[in-house]
């Protein structure tokens, strides 16, 4: 029986392998290849996707559950042509080296915010995502500057 | 000139057997002639050659209208009539930045408007010619490994930019109907009297008809350089956030099988048998084939090891294929091969006789008239590189023609590995580099470029290879693991007057086809490293590891061993002659410049050395009073050209847990190129220093290893890994690269630290829980 869901706000179905993990559903199927594939054990964190606005590892848990689910992979991560705050503040701290596995960090960072919008210095330093080319201080500089953007933003809104 | 043996540029080129290399430029120090370059270049034999090359290839091919009716100004630069300026960077971006600082080169001497580039990564570029060794570089050396870029292209890219800037200017001239001497370029524009004012994209159509000059043009001087030295974000930041960015394992295309490998777990095993019918019952398994390797110890030229294949219509169904296979494996001769086993040995062979590798004065004299005498034993581990895009390639082989799209560090060796494995002519073989999900030295090699050639080969289809973590932890060419032996006598100063080191490792040139077994040590220990030369009496052995591990190069390859080694025992030398370990490295380091034949050579200045050893402990407030359990920490290192010190404040606590309170890292890498991404190398290779240092290890039973993925093999996280204040010293001095100078000096400057801090000497790494374990020792002796 086919599975359907959403990606990227775009309503898919699929009749492969229930048990096929989500992430290579969305890199072989759907083709968002900006999850990325990193342990396949849930350790590094590098699929890091969203399923109903919550942070999940996408490499460990099977394409069945993501059924009547709304998936948002890094692709959908900007509203529109807008990126989101966390991208713009990558971008700014110069995050990324390989940059393979920022995608992940970025969707972890972003659920963090959603929860707690003004996280504190170890709360950002607890997300677990691994980063082999040791990018840590930037991606916890991008974050406070992201929480910074925010809190300006609904100022002067 | 000498040619370290083991430059990470032909450490790949050992596989190539497959045939001769392109040249590679000449190291910094060699002068090149005006009308020609004298090329450095490596044999099929890993020998040195010297050729003349015309540099007319790489610099000055002709102008010529774009398809889109912009201006192609020579290889690298394009110029749209919108003005955009498309820059071509020639090397595999593996995170070490430099698809952004190679075109900083080029767009500064050309004083392109940075803010319009667009930067492109090029394929691999080769000239073929009926002159030996048949094969140049088109683009110039198009490869990652240690830390070359910057250095190989400090001359050249600038001349290609500084060459765009004279073919601009006479189109304005030609525009304006004035002379050249009147005008000049600035930020993307053409100058010229009384206020006239051009872009770059409204002289495109003139430029597109001049020839580029085939001659070297002057370049500029560092004081009127607005781009070099100047802070540039990471070009592909935002495709990098959006998801864009596409890396080896992102391949897609139409009628490829994904293909996955069950690969030989013993050492210098092979296949016995192997049954498929389980597998190809799998839905989407298309083909299982056996994947042959190299016998016994045999040299590797190809892929590391025998293994059987499943094919699939996607990477779910390989896996799946994968579990399903029964194979029989044939043990190789190392299955009482352990870490324990390893240890063991080097303890036998530092009891008898090594090679002599180098023996300055009289070191048994020197110890006769000392005053002090220290020794110790220092550990290090098997680690693997661990690239968070694990190997992987995709391959695609017609009648006479290939394609290889992959995450490469060196794709003129995917060139090769696809000729030696096909005959298919080289001048048919397209490759195309992606972004490259970390390097590390993982792909210096070109083993998984043979396992998809292979495959593709004996399938008759497109074959998109991928590994698995588990697969690219049992399968690396791993660092090599070692025991160090040191020795020192001092006068009654605390200087020390002899130097003994004796080392006990598995080099990393094991299986190598063109490497004899008295050199095997040049992979192990540079000779020229501190203190050589600075200690007069000084002696070093070598003794020869058995082990059937697979080894290569791991970034800032031996130096990140060595440092450890020698920086702990200069502070074990301090302690014991009664100095400050700062003071006795400031000391030792005031010394003139000396010849160095290894990595960064061919000079070693210590009093480079010296000033960055002197930033660092200033700006950790070296001396300072320090709170209870609190300790600093100080280390110093030349690798690669570059020079640098990491101070540490630690804390130290009753049960061995540690803080990290600050990290200091200050770093001379001659003229910087792009300040934003040395201190981010300097940042991440600090982490990657401590990570390796804290907790990585290989671990081997039987003669496999045991090692399976990242809860075996844990990386530090963010919550462990400290901010790294970063102080480049300004430097008009010829550049060096980035990319491994941050590494060395990390593990020691904690070690030493925490000496500082609770009096316990970290001598094995990691150091995982030996802190604990030493102190609750501690509190147990004291009660």
């Amino acid at each position: 029986m086919a599975i359907e869901f959403t990606v990227n706000g775009k309503t898919v179905t699929f009749s492969g392998d229930p048990e096929m993990p989500l992430l290579w559903y969305l890199r072989d199927h759907a083709r968002t290849t900006g999850v990325k594939y990193g342990c396949g054990v849930g350790a590094c964190g590098a699929c890091t996707v969203h399923l109903d606005g919550s942070a999940v590892r996408s490499c460990s848990i099977p394409v069945s559950s993501a059924a009547g689910h709304a998936i948002t992979t890094i692709e959908g991560l900007a509203d529109g042509g807008s990126l989101h705050t966390l991208q713009k503040a990558w971008i700014e701290a110069d995050v990324p080296q390989c940059g393979y596995c920022q995608a992940g960090q970025i969707m972890a960072a972003a659920d963090l915010l959603a929860r707690n919008p003004e996280p504190s210095d170890s709360e950002i330093a607890a997300l677990t995502n691994l980063c082999r080319c040791g990018t840590y201080p930037r991606i916890r500089k991008a974050i406070r500057l992201a929480v910074s953007m925010n809190q300006t933003a609904k100022v002067t809104s | 000139m000498s040619t370290p043996v083991d430059h990470p540029s032909a450490a790949l080129d050992w596989d190539a057997s497959a045939g001769p290399d392109p040249v590679i430029q000449p190291r910094p120090g060699i002068k090149l002639g005006r009308r020609s370059f004298l090329k450095a270049c490596l044999s099929a034999g890993g020998g040195l050659m010297l050729s003349v090359w015309l540099p007319g290839s790489v610099l000055a091919s002709g102008a010529a209208q774009s398809e889109q009716g912009g201006a192609e100004l020579g290889l690298f630069v394009r110029i749209e009539p919108d003005g955009r300026v498309v820059i071509g960077a020639r090397s595999p971006e593996i995170g070490q930045g430099v698809k952004t600082s190679l075109p900083m080169l080029i767009a500064e001497e050309f004083d392109a408007d940075w803010d319009k580039v667009e930067v492109e990564q090029l394929p691999l570029g080769l000239v073929f010619t009926d002159k030996e060794p048949g094969v140049a570089w088109k683009y110039g050396p198009q490869g990652a490994g240690g830390s070359t870029n910057i250095p190989d292209s400090w001359s050249d890219l600038r001349q290609a930019g500084a060459r765009v800037r004279v073919m601009l200017l006479e189109a304005a001239a030609k525009q304006w109907d004035l002379p050249v001497s009147s005008l000049r370029t600035d930020n993307g524009r053409v100058l010229g009297p009384g206020g006239k004012s051009i872009g770059y994209g409204d002289l495109a159509a003139i430029a597109a008809t001049l020839s580029v000059p085939d001659t070297d043009v002057p370049l500029k001087k560092p004081e009127e350089f607005r781009i070099i030295g100047t802070p540039r974000r990471v070009v592909d930041a935002e495709s990098i956030v959006t998801g864009q960015a596409r890396y080896g394992i992102d391949v897609h295309a139409e009628g490829a099988l994904t293909a996955v490998v069950a690969r030989c777990p013993h050492f210098e095993g092979g296949v016995k048998s192997f049954d498929a019918k389980d597998a190809l019952k799998i839905p989407g398994v298309r083909q299982v084939l056996l994947l042959p390797g190299p016998k016994g110890s045999e040299p590797i030229t190809q892929n590391l090891v025998a293994g059987v294949a499943v094919l699939a219509d996607d990477t779910w169904s390989a896996m799946k294929g994968r579990k399903a296979l029964k194979i029989e494996w044939t043990p190789g001769d190392f299955s009482d091969e352990s870490n324990a086993s390893l240890f063991a040995q080097c303890d036998r062979l530092l009891k008898g006789k090594g090679q002599v590798v180098r023996e300055d004065g009289d070191v048994a004299a020197a110890a006769k008239s000392a005053a002090h005498r220290v020794e110790a034993t220092y550990r290090v581990p098997y680690v693997a590189h661990a690239p968070l895009e694990p190997p992987g390639a995709y391959v695609e082989l017609g009648q006479d023609s290939a394609r290889v799209i992959a995450s490469m560090q060196i794709p003129s060796g995917a060139s090769r590995m696809v000729n030696a494995i096909t005959g298919i002519d080289r001048r048919n073989i397209e490759v195309i580099m992606t972004r490259v999900g970390g390097g590390f030295g993982r792909r210096l090699s070109s083993d998984f470029i043979a396992e998809a050639t292979l495959l593709a080969k004996a399938s008759g289809k497109p074959v998109k290879l991928i590994w698995t973590r588990e697969d690219d932890l049992a399968h690396d060419f791993f660092r090599p693991f070692g025991q160090h032996q040191l020795i020192a006598t001092l006068d009654d100063k605390g200087m020390p007057t002899s130097w003994t080191q004796k080392l006990a490792s598995a080099s990393k040139y094991h299986r190598r086809p063109d490497v004899e077994a008295d050199k095997m040590w040049e992979a192990e220990l540079y000779t020229d490293d501190f203190p050589a030369n600075i200690v007069p009496n000084l002696k070093v052995e070598w003794f020869a590891v058995k082990s059937g591990m697979t080894r290569g190069s791991w970034r800032a390859p031996a130096h990140t061993v060595n440092a450890f080694v020698v920086e702990s025992f200069i502070d074990e030398i301090a302690l014991k002659g009664g100095q400050d370990p700062l003071a006795l490295r400031l000391r030792l380091y005031d010394h003139e410049t000396l010849d160095y034949a290894n990595h960064g050579g061919p000079k070693f200045s210590p009093r480079r050395l010296h000033e960055v050893t002197r930033i660092a402990g200033e700006k950790i407030g070296w001396g300072r009073k320090l709170p209870a359990g609190h300790g600093l920490g100080i280390a110093a290192h030349f690798t690669f050209g570059g020079y640098t010190a990491h101070a540490m404040e630690v804390s130290v606590d009753a049960q061995g847990n540690f803080i990290i309170h600050r990290c200091v890292c200050a770093v001379d890498v001659g003229q910087p190129v792009n300040p934003l991404g040395i201190e981010a190398q300097m940042m991440g290779g600090t982490i990657d220093g401590l990570s390796t240092a804290l907790n990585l290890e290989i671990g081997i039973e039987k003669g496999q290893v045991t090692t399976r993925n990242f809860p075996d093999y844990p990386l530090l996280q963010s919550a462990k890994a400290p901010d790294v204040e970063v102080h480049i010293v300004p430097s008009r001095e010829s550049p060096c690269g980035a990319g491994e100078m941050g590494i060395p000096t990390a593990a020691p400057a904690l070690t030493n630290a925490i000496f500082a801090a609770c009096g316990v000497r970290i001598r094995d790494l990691p150091l995982r829980n030996q802190l604990a374990d030493a102190m609750r020792a501690k509190t147990a002796a004291k009660a």
